[in-house]
């Protein structure tokens, strides 16, 4: 057992507020705006470019030292017809920081008095979530804005429709427009909240773009409350009522929870709710890339088997990770996330308790310190995990493959897919091809065949 | 309702030659803007962050650390506490209750951890609301476990970049005149203002030790403790990237008496400048000095020249626009272009003040575009507006350019390739042929539009 510290080094998670903008960033025409001061949005701006490679831009309140006495409403007002000036804007997506959270800014009052004080103006919609940063990580952040959305922009019912809700949490852009195909391939029309498969990972330009194509059309969203069902990937951070919990008290959106689709076994349990809503069979496509899985499972199972894992990185994703680890034959011995949660160990172990003999160690609330703390003594083959874990990858001397976000030292991080048996299969060649590599390079003859 | 420039933000925009010289800076950011800034913590944050083996503790929420951790390309020949990030990640009962507390556990726990040879402890926007005594518990720690620890008052709310400059120089400058500068030579120099970006550093001192003067402390780039603290007994100081180090400078001058010149270590004449203002300066006390160095520079002259004209072929009158950080290095850039036979059309800079772009308006062809602050749509309408075909900034910038389909030069803090010293020179020139040379631009929409109009027109087909 690893020493409880009281500082916190090499964090393994980000702040809260810039969940919320990646969620913003994922909504069609729409502008993130951070409400404090200006070095958040440019901090973040650039950890998320260097992962993404995309013009990413987040507008804030720049608050100085006169707001942060006598508040920053009359900033964000104005920050907000500035952003309204420069972007042909749907939407912005208020988040608060630490700041203005502290010095206690009532933002959904200055909107509703922007809101009347130009009410003259067509309005984007104006959307706000309180995502102060010294309560929770990004991915809080994540599911509060998410929620946010589904309370503020889903004013009623509407139109019953026979569309689904999808709320995938936070995958790659690959991901995200597998699940759209995979959605029109199974003859489902999804709502997808957000959609960040082309906002962030985009076509070259011929003339610049005030703002990016792509993201969940603000009129969708709107017309989530008549859909036949919410899909939500995971546990949503714990949220006390998630955004398909909103969607179902106000509105009767029956909810399907189901974890993340990595690995077989959560991709089947995907399927099927979508199977639900389908009108035919398991598309062809996905039967056959179930069956290259399996088949891929075989030929590779003896490279993998017992080789010991380190998983580490938001909570959903981890325990879909383990799933997919476990499955295959690769032993999770530290599972661990930065958030804060009660609910990660039970899910680890759920996740885990079919194909694993014997249990990881499981810590929620860790960083990289604690990390490499646990992992000291437990002989890890490999790290599955995004490339802050590659400080302890180095100093083990063991592979680490790149997974989620961020992914700030190698290319194409956001074409990285994930999920289902399509995505399950590209991350199990990665890992065998890990395992071999490793084995040819320190082998003292080299076999040219293995 | 677009609008690419907004009223608010004219007239930090010049264009030479079109109106007489004026120019608005060193303004807050405008709300909504998007500026291209951070914030006083990021500031104090880059100054301090490469001394290496002090610890730096951020006092906040994660995210300001999580942010910088191992975000520059400052290198060290030994000790490489700086590239771990230090948090006292402070929660909601933190914030309620106040911090002071954890911040002192924090530091007494980092400390015999690691023991380092100091401590940096960063105020974020946070600690200046709930009012933490920083001052205070960083005395107490220090009376205890015997090391400097320095709070450094970087609120990120109380005001830009420049503000943490200033508060990192008078972080600084508590080491100052700590340690004994007995044994130094009387011909010697601190380098401030560079970072050991890829080791620039490393480069710059080797001109110094061929020439026969003595390196007494990095500011900060492959910085120590030590050094700092006896850098009061070097006979001057170098000021290279003035906004984050000369304030330093200033303070040493007044207290100490140590004089400073202004220098930079980037192109051609700025590089062979300074060396010749170090020598000049030491003249007196060692007549041939002189000599040396203008051997020095023209051995490495008559190895940089030659391949320099080479790449120059393939880049003559190649268009440029560059956004940095501070405008000294606008001024050096603009120079190196010039032996690449490039024009630059577009500069601007995040803290530039009304002298730099006078300045820069007055080096600047006619046509020129000067901005001050500027922001992502901006930046793109420039670039098509003055038809660039590369662009040089950071991490930020590089996808408003890309996505034009233009080339792009990183020089900013996370670079990873020695730009600095006539070697750098040569890099620099490289990293610019490398991107303006690719046959990908050929390929892109903006420069075949048929092509983009047949793309568009088969996809709308099907």
């Amino acid at each position: 057992m690893a020493e409880n510290y009281v500082s916190t080094t090499n964090a393994c998670k980000m702040c809260t507020p810039m969940g919320a903008a990646l969620v913003f960033k994922g909504i069609e025409n729409a502008v993130p705006f951070l409400h404090g001061s200006q070095g958040c949005a440019t901090y973040m701006r650039r950890y998320i470019i260097s992962h993404y490679r995309e013009p990413v831009d987040i507008a804030s309140s720049a608050l100085g030292e006169k707001s942060a006495v006598y508040g920053g409403g009359p900033n964000l007002k104005k920050g907000i017809l500035n952003v309204m000036r420069k972007y042909d804007v749907s939407l912005v997506g208020v988040a608060t920081t630490c700041l203005t959270e502290t010095i206690g800014d009532d933002v959904g009052r200055y909107l509703n008095e922007f809101r009347e004080e130009f009410s003259d103006l067509s309005l984007p919609e104006l959307v706000h979530v309180s995502t102060p940063s010294y309560s929770g990580t990004h991915m809080e952040g994540w599911h509060a804005a998410v929620r946010s959305l589904a309370d503020q922009v889903v004013k009623e019912k509407g139109r019953a429709h026979d569309g689904v809700n999808l709320l995938p949490g936070f995958l790659s852009p690959a991901d995200y427009r597998f699940l759209k195909a995979l959605g029109e391939r199974a003859g489902v029309r999804f709502t997808m909240l957000p959609d960040l498969s082309e906002t962030m990972d985009g076509v070259i330009w011929d003339d610049y773009h005030s703002l990016p194509d792509g993201g969940t059309p603000v009129s969708e969203i709107r017309a989530m409350g008549g859909a036949a069902g919410t899909v939500e990937f995971g546990m949503s951070g714990g949220l006390f009522e998630s955004a398909a919990g909103v969607l179902d008290r106000k509105f009767g959106v029956p909810a399907r929870r189901t974890t993340m689709p990595i690995g077989l076994r959560a991709t089947d349990a995907f399927m099927d709710v979508l199977a639900e809503f389908a009108s035919c069979d398991m598309p062809a496509k996905d039967a056959f890339d179930r069956g290259r899985l399996l088949d891929a499972m075989v030929d590779g199972h003896k490279y993998i088997f017992g080789k010991r894992a380190v998983v580490y990185g938001e909570e959903d994703f981890v325990v879909a990770l383990c799933s997919f680890l476990g499955e295959i034959g690769v032993q999770p011995v530290l599972v661990a996330t930065g958030a804060k949660s009660d609910r990660f160990k039970a899910a680890v172990t759920n996740a885990l308790a079919e194909v694993c003999q014997t249990m990881p160690v499981i810590r929620d609330d860790a960083d990289f310190k604690d990390i490499e703390d646990e992992a000291a003594e437990l002989n890890p083959d490999l790290l599955v995990g995004h490339s802050k874990g590659y400080k302890l990858a180095r100093a083990k001397n063991i592979p680490l493959i790149r997974v989620g976000f961020p992914i700030h030292d190698r290319f194409g991080g956001q074409r990285i897919l994930h999920v289902g048996y399509e995505g399950a299969l590209a991350l199990y060649d990665r890992l065998v091809n890990a395992v071999l590599e490793k084995s040819q390079d320190e082998c003292p003859v080299g076999y040219g065949y293995l | 309702m677009s609008q690419t420039i907004l009223d608010e933000r004219k007239s930090q925009v010049h264009r030479i030659g079109e109106e007489p010289f004026a120019m608005a800076c060193n303004r807050p950011s405008l709300a909504g803007a998007v500026s291209q800034r951070a914030c006083v913590f990021c500031g104090s944050r880059v100054v301090l962050y490469p001394i290496a083996d002090a610890l730096h503790l951020v006092h906040g929420p994660i995210g300001c650390a999580t942010y910088t951790w191992d975000i520059r390309g400052a290198i060290s020949s030994g000790p490489q506490l700086h590239r771990l990030s230090f948090s006292t990640d402070l929660q909601e009962m933190d914030v309620i209750f106040g911090g002071e507390k954890k911040l002192e556990a924090s530091l007494r726990e980092l400390i015999s951890l690691h023991s380092p040879k100091a401590a940096f402890v960063y105020s974020t926007c946070i600690v200046g609301l709930i009012g933490d005594d920083m001052e205070a518990v960083c005395r107490r720690v220090a009376a205890d476990t015997g090391i400097p620890v320095l709070p450094v008052m970087s609120e990120g709310f109380k005001g830009n970049k420049r503000e943490g400059y200033t508060a990192a120089c008078k972080a600084m400058f508590r080491l100052v005149g700590t340690g004994d500068a007995t044994g130094i030579s009387p011909m010697s120099v601190n380098i401030l203002g560079d970072f050991n970006l890829a080791g620039e550093t490393w480069i710059v001192r080797e001109y110094f030790r061929k020439m026969g003067v003595e390196v007494v402390a990095n500011v900060t780039g492959d910085g120590r403790v030590d050094d700092i603290r006896r850098c009061h007994g070097a006979a001057l100081n170098l000021v290279q990237c003035s906004g984050a180090t000369m304030e330093l400078a200033k303070m040493m001058q007044a207290e100490y008496g140590t004089p400073y010149q202004r220098v930079s270590y980037l192109g051609v004449e700025d590089m062979a400048d300074s060396l010749y203002k170090v020598a000049d300066f030491f003249a007196d006390q060692d007549p041939t000095i002189k000599a040396r160095t203008v051997e020095l520079v023209r051995a490495e002259l008559s190895d940089l020249m030659p391949k320099l004209a080479e790449l120059r072929q393939d880049l003559e009158g190649k268009k440029v626009a560059m956004y940095v950080g501070g405008s000294f290095k606008a001024f050096s850039l603009i120079k190196a272009f010039r032996h690449l036979g490039m024009r630059v059309v577009v500069v601007g800079s995040q803290t530039g003040t009304e002298e730099d772009y006078k300045e820069l308006a007055e080096i600047s062809d006619p046509g020129t575009i000067i901005v001050d602050d500027a922001n992502p749509l901006e930046l793109a309408q420039f670039i098509k507006e003055k038809d660039v075909d590369v662009f040089v900034g950071g991490v930020k910038e590089r996808p408003i350019a890309y996505k034009l389909g233009v080339g792009f030069c990183d020089h900013n803090h996370e670079r990873k390739i020695a730009l600095e010293g006539f070697v750098g020179m040569y890099n620099f020139a490289r990293e610019i042929h490398a991107s303006v040379m690719s046959p990908v631009w050929r390929f892109m929409p903006r420069r075949s539009p048929a092509r983009a109009a047949c793309a568009a027109k088969e996809a709308v087909n099907g």
